[in-house]
């Protein structure tokens, strides 16, 4: 049995342990507040976005000169993957579901004989790939500095994508990133970004959506110029997501890891107390037969 | 017909203007516009340039940087980036012309022989630098 000062050290170190969970647990919660209102504010620009682009695809779809981007290289032999996870672990499986997505499909892209490359944002994904893919990495997104993402951010990585896509890297580019769901959940989610695909209006399901526009320029040049937008506006939804989902993971893995400080503190108290009381039994044992001796 | 309509000024970060308005000024990428109530169906893309709208209270105006408008029932413009005429000082301005310099430079590096992508983003910098002079700033003069 330990003696009594050990059993008091644990105590106050898993203390002190819990009370830094409990305050990344609230850090993680004011943070995914601030996340998912900036998610629900870049809403209305996707979707309108998504909207006029998918009427915009539907009405070149088929002509020979819409953009490359739209219709692909027409081959499908290298595959960029965009692997977004956090900076920071403490964050329950966040960083490890998303690479977890990512590895199944490498491994099945590179059985079927296709060349993976790889990109990845943020740290974490990068340390977990790295031992198995190292080799395909291609380059790599440093977002540690970067305190609120900013529709910047997600330009600057739209800028390397189509960088390497005009200089015929790469066929197919898909975002690996986590769908927010609720605090306790979060899906791993592979989006294709290149060439992309927008869904046509459904007939009749919005008004606005179905009217014939006129363009200004025309069609090819409006699509041409926001493609490329669209990538960018594609990777931030992607960005803010994952954002909202690191921190909901992180505030239930601080919320368990809080309660487990509890229950062990519990059971450390107890063993404490008992211990004590041994030490006094003990004593007065000793006491009484001293006493009974004289 | 109505006398107003509905517009609607997003950026990918924030919703900036949702109201009803009388008319808007859009400074699309063929030249400007004005759409009031009942106006055909367009899209268009946008050069850099100020966004007027005619609101109930008064007119607003924005400095957009890119981005399109989508013209239906309503108008909605789908800004990369807009500022509020009230919140643009010259550091702000200045800080957008050097990006716009910068984006130019690193295009005719890039690009040597073929003048389309220089010339668009040539325009674009001019653009840029227009701006500043509609809203009583210093233009910025950029160097070619």
């Amino acid at each position: 049995m330990p003696n009594l000062k050990d059993l008091k050290n644990r105590i106050s170190s898993v203390k002190s342990t819990r009370k830094i969970t409990k305050a990344m647990q609230m850090v993680a919660a004011a943070k995914l507040r601030r996340a998912q209102d900036a998610a629900e504010m870049s809403r209305p620009y996707t979707e309108r976005f998504n909207a006029v682009m998918g009427a915009l695809a539907a009405s070149v779809a088929g002509s020979p000169t819409a953009p490359r981007l739209l219709t692909g290289t027409g081959s499908d032999k290298v595959h960029l993957l965009i692997v977004m996870t956090a900076e920071r672990g403490l964050c329950g499986g966040f960083n490890s579901s998303i690479v977890k997505k990512a590895r199944g499909d490498i491994e099945r892209l590179r059985a079927e004989g296709k060349d993976v490359k790889i990109l990845t944002v943020g740290k974490k994904g990068r340390e977990q790939l790295k031992r198995d893919h190292g080799d395909l990495f291609v380059g790599h997104v440093d977002l540690s500095d970067v305190k609120k993402i900013g529709y910047a951010d997600a330009q600057n990585i739209a800028k390397d994508v189509l960088g390497r896509f005009d200089a015929d890297e790469f066929d197919v580019a898909t975002i690996y990133y986590s769908v927010f769901q609720s605090v306790i959940s979060q899906t791993p989610t592979a989006q294709q970004i290149i060439p992309a695909s927008y869904d046509a209006p459904e007939e009749g399901e919005d008004a606005g959506a179905a009217t014939d526009y006129d363009y200004e320029p025309d069609e090819e040049r409006i699509l041409a110029d926001l493609l490329p937008r669209g990538v960018a506006t594609q990777i931030f939804a992607a960005l803010l997501e994952n954002a909202a989902s690191e921190q909901g993971a992180r505030m239930s893995a601080m919320d368990n890891a809080t309660r487990n400080a509890g229950e062990m503190i519990d059971k450390l108290t107890i063993e404490y107390n008992r211990s004590r009381q041994a030490v006094i039994t003990n004593e007065l044992i000793e006491i009484i037969s001293g006493a009974e001796a004289l | 017909m109505a006398d107003t309509m509905q517009f609607d000024l997003v950026s990918p970060e924030r919703r900036l203007l949702s109201a009803g308005v009388t008319s808007v000024a859009i400074p699309g990428m063929d030249g400007d516009m004005t759409v009031g109530p009942g106006h055909a169906p367009v899209i268009t893309t946008l050069r850099p340039g100020i966004l007027r709208a005619e609101t109930e209270k008064g007119s607003e105006e924005f400095v957009v940087t890119g981005g399109f408008a989508e013209i239906g029932a309503g108008v909605t413009v789908l800004a990369e980036k807009a500022v509020p005429h009230a919140d643009m000082d010259q550091a702000t301005y200045e800080a957008l012309v050097e990006e716009a310099e910068r984006a130019y430079h690193e295009v005719k590096q890039a690009t040597e022989n073929e003048p389309g992508p220089v010339d668009e983003a040539a325009k674009l910098l001019q653009d840029m630098v227009a701006v500043g002079g509609h809203i009583g700033l210093d233009p910025k003069q950029p160097n070619f």
